[in-house]
């Protein structure tokens, strides 16, 4: 019995042992949260309404890893993203670099509000132009300052 | 009249444009890749670990580079079409083993045919990261300068290997 019952601190280190071999979460806070950062600024390839950072696929896990080897290596944000560009291409970012190719893309939407408030400009001046100008006749003017005597 | 055909231009407009977009595959993504050199690596054979390959081998070749593994449904559909196009020897084919294990890899090409000449072994998936693989299979044909020509996302399927693959090896070869 004295036997079994010096085995239970032994079984609990063991269980607390156990516990230990979970690997960490995040080795370097800093690195894991500059990957977050540059990760959630990038598309997963494989499920494509995912941001990397969020996203479960195979792909995702190696390109986090790629990722995080290139933080410790002391790459700038841009360089992660660059290195990232030139393997899958612009469409991994979510947010496109402004370039020739995608002037149209941010600038379209300027160019729509601005053909927009011509359009508003022009039809209001249409309507302006609809509505005759009518004087009030001398009668009209006199009832109208009589009115507004009357009110004060 | 005049008062509807600006809404009836916009809405052809709108038309084609979706009927553009919406034909579009979002899985086929252009590869920054293609007219760029095939980036360099050099990883263990498959079947014999102690050999290497790297692309650097194929220098002076027109080849294609097919990326598979043993756990890709898609490679199955499109293991056939390689098989007998390898039968041709038009081209010599690379067969890249993606993330795989070793010995599935092995009995995976045992069972449906090797058209591989040399099948080099990605265990970790790096050299698909370089390569920009993001599902499998994927294919691409390198020129004898060791420049990418072509991206095939997806299985090779008989279409593509007329219509496209085919003439391009023809041409890269005069």
């Amino acid at each position: 019995m004295k036997r079994l019952l010096a085995l239970v601190p032994a079984a609990l280190l063991s269980f607390s042992l156990l516990a230990n071999e979970a690997a960490p979460l995040a080795e370097d806070p800093v690195v894991e949260q500059r990957l977050v950062h540059i990760a959630g600024e990038l598309r997963c390839l494989v499920c494509q309404n995912e941001s990397l950072a969020g996203s479960q696929a195979d792909l995702a896990k190696d390109l986090r890893r790629e990722v995080r080897g290139l933080i410790k290596e002391g790459k700038s944000d841009e360089e992660v993203k660059d290195f990232l560009v030139s393997r899958y291409g612009d469409f991994v970012l979510y947010r496109p670099q402004v370039k020739p190719e995608t002037y149209l893309l941010w600038g379209g939407p300027f160019i729509l509000l601005v053909a927009g408030i011509i359009a508003l400009v022009s039809y209001l001046r249409r309507r302006n132009r609809l509505v005759p100008d009518t004087p009030l006749t001398e009668e009209e003017k006199k009832r109208a300052a009589d009115l507004l005597k009357a009110d004060s | 009249m005049n008062k509807f055909l600006l809404p009836l231009g916009i809405f052809i407009v709108l038309v084609a444009l979706l009927a553009v977009g919406l034909n579009l595959n979002p899985r086929e993504v252009p590869s920054p890749l293609v007219g760029k050199p095939a980036p360099a690596f050099t990883v263990p054979q498959l079947h014999e670990p102690e050999k290497t390959f790297s692309p650097k081998d194929m220098l002076g070749k027109v080849w294609l580079f097919n990326v598979w593994a043993s756990w890709c449904v898609s490679c199955r559909e499109e293991h056939p079409i390689l098989v007998e196009f390898a039968r041709t020897g038009m081209v010599p084919i690379v067969g890249l083993d993606y993330k795989d294990k070793r010995a599935d890899g092995q009995r995976w090409l045992a069972r449906f045919g090797n058209p591989y000449q040399i099948v080099p072994f990605d265990a970790d998936g790096r050299v698909g990261i370089d390569y920009g693989v993001y599902g499998v299979p994927e294919t691409y044909l390198i020129d004898k300068a060791g420049v990418i020509r072509f991206k095939q996302i997806g299985p090779v399927t008989p279409e593509v290997l007329e219509k496209k693959i085919i003439p391009l090896v023809q041409e890269l070869n005069k």
